[in-house]
């Protein structure tokens, strides 16, 4: 029997190598594809025809106002240009954690190096923002304002250690979420065996478990957005 | 000690991060369901961040959970 961290492994599909440097085509490699790929037939479906939606081109216009008005909500009207930023990170992440959901198939956003790599692009873009928008003016972020001035060594220290580890706390929750539940779903299917004669109850709670895991895969997604939002805010308005 | 009993019991450990994961989850639903009986109307507004929270919280568990299963299937 394979453990429940069998199904993270990597695995070749096929071989490939430019100037002596191997690009293997792996299955992670090619979940991300089909998701990019679903993502494109998202963008490309919208705005096709007025009187005839189609049901792809509804459900993609449905994603996009759902993405708008969080928008609006977190960041304010001059937040709309950051409007495609955050939904290609919402629609990427979201089809990445329901194509993991289909059996057999490989879950890519369980794999901390691609989310500490989303993560690390919010996080250097917003650092960019913040230097564009304000210049030197930006460093006064990491002192709050009406914070008493011999307070200062202590609280800069600490508003500097938060700033930095957003991206870490950004890319370990998407990651262990992820892990952590399609390792629970394997555990739990391992219990049908050791049960014995009651093995059958097992697909009670595995059924309950997978629903609440596509909960989950929105949830993340969702929760990667909105933190994204927060963050741009922060830099945008300054304080 | 046995390597195999010192992994059972260090993943037994792990997870005693829940403790605390529960007393959060059950604090941000008691007052979602205050905040709500108080003003209906205030539904629509209150359940997005109660969700927010939701998740911010439970991924405290899947830290620990996750922490568990490494030591555990490793």
């Amino acid at each position: 029997m394979h453990s429940p961290l069998h199904q993270f492994e990597i695995e070749k599909i096929f071989n490939f190598s430019i100037a002596g440097f191997d690009l293997p085509f792996t299955n992670s490699a090619l979940y991300m594809l089909l998701s990019v790929l679903a993502v494109a037939l998202l963008v490309f479906s919208s705005g096709r025809s007025i009187e005839k939606p189609g049901v792809i081109q509804v459900f993609a216009e449905k994603i996009f106002g759902f993405i708008q008005s969080l928008v609006k909500e977190n960041i304010g009207q001059t937040g709309q240009k950051y409007i495609p930023l955050v939904f290609s990170l919402f629609t990427f992440i979201l089809f990445g954690n329901l194509f993991g959901m289909i059996p057999y198939a490989y879950t890519f956003t369980s794999q901390i190096i691609l989310t500490f790599a989303l993560a690390l692009v919010v996080f250097v873009l917003i650092t960019l923002i913040g230097f564009i928008k304000h210049g030197f003016h930006f460093f006064s972020y990491f002192l709050p304002p009406g914070a008493p001035l011999f307070m200062a060594p202590l609280l800069i220290v600490i508003e500097i250690i938060s700033f930095l580890s957003r991206p870490i706390s950004l890319s370990i929750r998407l990651f262990a979420n992820m892990m952590a539940g399609h390792t629970m779903l394997k555990v739990f299917s391992m219990f049908t065996i050791s049960l014995g004669v009651f093995g059958f109850s097992t697909i009670i709670a595995t059924s309950v478990l997978i629903g609440f895991e596509f909960m989950i895969a929105f949830l993340q997604a969702y929760v990667f957005s909105v933190l994204t939002c927060l963050y741009l805010r922060d830099v945008i308005e300054l304080h | 000690m046995d390597i195999g009993a010192a992994k059972m019991i260090g993943a037994g450990l792990a997870v005693v991060a829940l403790l605390g994961v529960g007393i959060g989850i059950g604090n941000i639903f008691a007052t979602l369901i205050s905040a709500i009986a108080r003003n209906p109307e205030a539904k629509k507004d209150v359940f997005g961040v109660a969700m927010l929270g939701f998740a911010l919280t439970e991924a405290v568990a899947l830290f620990a959970l996750l922490i568990s299963f490494l030591i555990l299937f490793n």
